[in-house]
This record gives C-alpha cells, structure tokens and sequence, in this order.
C-alpha cells in the first residue's frame, strides 16, 4: 500500500552502498542538540524548535537534557569565563561524533561584550563547525546552520569520528571555578604540575590543525 | 523619610562616644553617617541592639578613583522593620590599607556582601569566616570594578 511495497517491487533485496553515505545519512537524519541556553540566543533556540520553525522537519528537534545523549552542542549566547570550563567540561562529556553551533555574535566573537569578563569566541574554548552571524540570529538562520551541518556531516569519514580516552584528557585540571571537595581526586589531580586547563585537543580538533 | 529616627539614633551614639562618628550628612531624606574603620561593628551593633536597626539592607564598596585619597569606601545601608526608617553608614578607606573589620558577627547577610565587595572593589574584611571570590572565577587577577582595571582585563588570561 505504502511506499515501502513500491520499493520493495522495484529494488532487489541486497543494495551495495558506501558505508560513509549511509551512516552519515542517519547520524546527519537525527541531530540531537544538548539542553543549555547562555543568553538570550537562547530564546530564539527555543522558538526554532517551537510549531512556527519546527526544527523537527530536519530530525532535531529533540534536545537531550544529557550530554551523554548529545550530537550538537549549540552555544547560545555570550560565555564568560567562569562559564567557559563548564561549556568545556559539557563538551568534553559528549561521546563522538559531536559538533558544534557558534550562535550568535557573542558566541562567535565576543560581540559587544569586548572585556574581561568574556571569552572573545567560544572557538578558544571547543572546537566550533558552523558559526552563525545575528544579534540574535532568527530562528531560520539556526535551521540553515543545522541543514549546512548536515551537508558538512555528510562529507566526513565514519573513521574520523571515534571516541579517543587519551591520557592527557584524564590529567587534564579540574577548573579552578569548579568546587572541589577536599580529599578528593579531582583535588589530587587539580594539584598535579603537569595538568594544563582548557587544552585537551578532540580528536577532529587536532585534524583541522593538521 | 523624615530622618529624625535616624539622627537621634546618631546622636545618641555618638554622644556616648565622640570617636565614634566623625561626621554627618542629611540630604535628600536620606541621613548618611560616615564613622572610621575601627568603630563600625560597635556602631552597628549599638544600632542593631538599641535603635531597631534590625536588617542590613545592603552592603557595597565603591572606588573613588586612584587619584581620591581616601580612595575607598564602604556603605552598610540599614532598615529598622520595627520603625520602618532607614540609614546609610560609610566607612571611607585609603587604597594603602582597604580593610574593615566584617559585619559577619552581627548579620549573617553580610557574609556574602563583603565577599563581592572583596571580589569586585579588593577590600579586605578582617575576621570574614571565608572570605572568596565570589563572582569572578577564583584564578582571576586584580578586581574587575576599580577604577583602574583595564576593560579587557590584564594579560595573560589562558583563554585570550
């Protein structure tokens, strides 16, 4: 009756594609953004998802409250840099494969928050695909930058986008904003020489590099 | 506000010690009294204890400016819940030595208004149980609201 009876007429049972197309085309199919707003971006994130936009017509509309359950992380506003460990550490718990959206002029350049207080650009902090321009960018730029990282996803290699625990990531130091209990391990750890903040590369980060 | 509670209160306190209070000012309807740094606990316990002065409103610091001598001040503005009045006490500060004994031991509220003050403005309460940034991340340098503190911040910061 459906689509699927005519597909299953016309197509022999066994089709030969590359393994790339196909699970690009289903991670690209089911973008999946993490659950934070920054600033007011956020309110316009909020609207792209709402009946008007309907990010779902593009497979994300379903933001995980969990970063364990994320693809895109879409930073939403300005960071500050108190803020800037927490957006890392939120990063950081994603598995792979991950992306980044740059909403926004704060996000992406510090915009007019040119001081102290704010990190000039969320790309010193993660690794960023798509930026959006926009004080604050329309709902419909947010669903252009979602269907660009679309086209971007389906151009990547399954081979690049594999977790990697390297033990640098494990030194790494706990945030000096972050409260450490005492007589822990992160205390341990925020104490050890070696640890630098902020500087655990991803894996595709030290690919663009390269 | 008739300021007249206010500066019976004053004059009462300061009648008992002249040291206390080394001036006062009534403008606008509100009744401002500035004391030096060592009498400020007593003076706000007297008030708090025998004046009704129950609640400190607030509690913030503010920078005149590095050419200013004194350079700093700090402002406890009080209310009285019982007789609905107001007043302001200011300690002023020199930029050699900003400290102030902490107002901790009379309103708990005032632990975390001298934490920002201390965050913001660098003044040191003296006798604050924890006395932290509070709003800043803690390996910041320098406090963000002198008068002197570039906008963007001294370098290096990892980040920029």
């Amino acid at each position: 009756m459906g689509l699927e009876n005519k597909l299953f007429e016309s197509l022999p049972d066994i089709l030969t594609v590359k393994l790339d197309a196909v699970i690009n085309w289903s991670r690209k199919s089911s973008l999946w953004p993490a659950t934070f707003g920054l600033a007011c971006c956020a309110i316009e994130m909020m609207n792209t998802v709402s009946a008007r936009n309907d990010l779902s017509r593009f497979g994300a509309e379903t933001f995980r409250a969990s970063p364990r359950q994320a693809d895109v992380m879409i930073v939403s506003g300005r960071v500050s840099r108190k803020m800037a460990p927490v957006v890392r550490r939120i990063y950081d718990q994603m598995p792979e494969p991950k992306w980044v959206i740059s909403m926004g002029a704060c996000a992406t350049s510090g915009g007019v928050f040119d001081n102290y207080a704010i990190v000039q650009g969320v790309d010193k902090v993660v690794p960023v695909d798509v930026y959006i321009p926009g004080c604050p960018p329309r709902p419909e730029m947010l669903v252009h930058a979602i269907t660009m990282l679309q086209e971007k996803i389906m151009k990547e290699s399954v081979k690049e986008r594999t977790d990697t625990f390297e033990d640098e990531s494990r030194k790494s130091i706990v945030p000096g904003t972050l409260p450490v209990t005492e007589g822990t391990k992160l205390e341990e750890s925020a104490r050890d020489a070696d640890a630098k903040p902020y500087s655990v590369p991803s894996r595709h980060e030290k690919r663009r590099s390269s | 506000m008739n300021t007249d509670f206010a500066r019976q209160a004053i004059e009462k306190i300061s009648a008992e010690n002249e040291t206390r209070v080394t001036s006062v000012k009534d403008a606008l309807g509100e009744f401002t009294a500035t004391v030096p740094a060592n009498s400020v606990v007593e003076v706000c316990q007297k008030l708090r204890d025998e004046h009704g002065f129950d609640m400190l409103a607030d509690l913030c610091g503010s920078d005149r400016g590095p050419e200013e001598d004194p350079r700093f001040e700090v402002n406890y503005h009080l209310f009285s819940t019982q007789h609905y009045n107001r007043i302001r006490i200011k300690v002023e500060l020199s930029e050699d030595s900003p400290k102030v004994d902490t107002v901790t031991t009379l309103w708990k509220t005032a632990n975390w208004h001298e934490r920002e003050t201390y965050d913001l403005v660098g003044i040191v309460f003296e006798g604050h149980p924890d006395l932290r940034r509070i709003l800043l991340p803690s390996d910041f340098d320098g406090h963000a609201l002198r008068k002197d503190y570039p906008l963007r911040g001294y370098e290096p910061y990892s980040l920029t």
